[in-house]
């Protein structure tokens, strides 16, 4: 128990000093260039509305390190991008893949986009094709009597 | 009348799309592993036997749960698996995920040894209180095989076959109503013998 407790202080130490901020561990700028280029357009799975890049999540972080390793075995980006599909599924991509699947993500606002303008034609032809009543003189007659009224 | 028919189509069209919407789960994300092999790793147990890897079940089906003591969701889930446990249906392994979390995991004071001790007495500690489901549980300290399962969010629970085949995956803690309702059927189904 005293053991623990020990640990446990000794181990907020390194935590105070370096206060939240996600530690780079490879010190190499390339590295951590093309780090910052590919999990721009990774999604972090624990706040999914953040990128990989800016998550301060700990899988975000475990992720990094996993993918800082896979740069530095010269892996290619879409090899990076394959590794983390393979576990995690497309969901981790913020551009999906264009696939069957994804088809009406891909095509679904063009289709929007046509139906709207076809509609916006048709009300448009009928509206031309509305022709305004023609009165005969007795009708306007009638008419400015039964506005009088 | 029939002017508010197109309207009022789209409105339910709309609250059918909205409801269903509302019905799921932004946190479940449809594993890519299901259908595929589990994938392969060696790991210190939790008892300190010999490292398990998952060839050693094969030709059971069984379980594979991810926890830790930290989880809170972990928590609500152990009694369904403790009581699951003593069915002793089909076995239950423990992947203890990363029991050391943040500063004391990077706490580059204390050697790995150490830390190992330190996440197996917390674990036994809370097992030896809570109830012990696992045939056995694995360390995964630094969160490694985690990833390889597309560990996102503990708990999450894993149905491999016989042949080492992921069949289920279950993201957040495992329900009665799911173990009964999905997970049973699905064992008695793998579990014919062939």
């Amino acid at each position: 128990m005293k053991h623990a407790l020990l640990v446990a202080c000794l181990s907020l130490m390194p935590w105070l000093a370096q206060a939240g901020e996600a530690q780079p561990m490879a010190q190499d700028p390339q590295v951590e260039a093309r780090l910052v280029k590919i999990s721009e357009e990774l999604r972090c799975l624990v706040c999914q509305n953040e990128a990989l890049s800016s998550s301060h999540a700990e899988l975000a972080e475990d992720l990094r390190r996993e993918v800082r390793k896979l740069i530095r075995d010269n892996k290619t980006d879409a090899e990076i991008k394959t590794y983390l599909v393979e576990r995690y599924g497309d969901f981790v991509l913020y551009k999906p893949p264009f696939k069957p699947l994804t088809w009406p993500l891909w095509f679904g606002p063009f289709l929007l986009l046509v139906l709207a303008i076809g509609g916006f034609w048709r009300y448009l032809r009928q509206r031309r094709q509305l022709t305004h009543p023609h009165l005969d003189a007795a009708q306007r007659a009638q008419a400015e009597q039964l506005l009088k009224d | 009348m029939k002017k508010f028919l197109l309207p009022l189509a789209l409105f339910a069209v709309l609250v059918v799309f909205l409801g269903v919407g509302l019905k799921r789960d932004p946190r479940e994300i449809p594993s890519p592993l299901v259908g595929k092999p589990a994938p392969v790793f060696s790991l210190p147990t939790l008892s300190g036997d010999k490292p398990f890897s998952p060839a050693d079940m094969k030709g059971q089906v069984w379980i594979f749960n991810v926890w830790a003591t930290w989880c809170v969701a972990c928590l609500e889930e152990h009694p369904l698996l403790v009581q699951f446990a003593k069915s002793q249906r089909i076995p239950i392994v423990g992947l203890s995920y990363k029991e050391l979390q943040g500063s004391e995991a990077a706490n580059a004071l204390s050697s790995e040894a150490d830390k190992l001790q330190l996440a197996r007495e917390r674990s036994l500690k809370f097992l030896e209180k809570a109830g012990d489901p696992y045939k056995l549980s694995v360390m995964d300290l630094d969160g490694s095989v985690g990833i390889n399962y597309g560990v996102y969010g503990v708990p999450e629970t894993y149905l491999i076959d016989k042949e080492g085949i992921i069949r289920y995956k279950r993201v957040g803690p495992v329900t009665p109503e799911i173990l009964i309702e999905t997970i049973l059927p699905l064992i008695q189904q793998l579990d014919k013998p062939a």
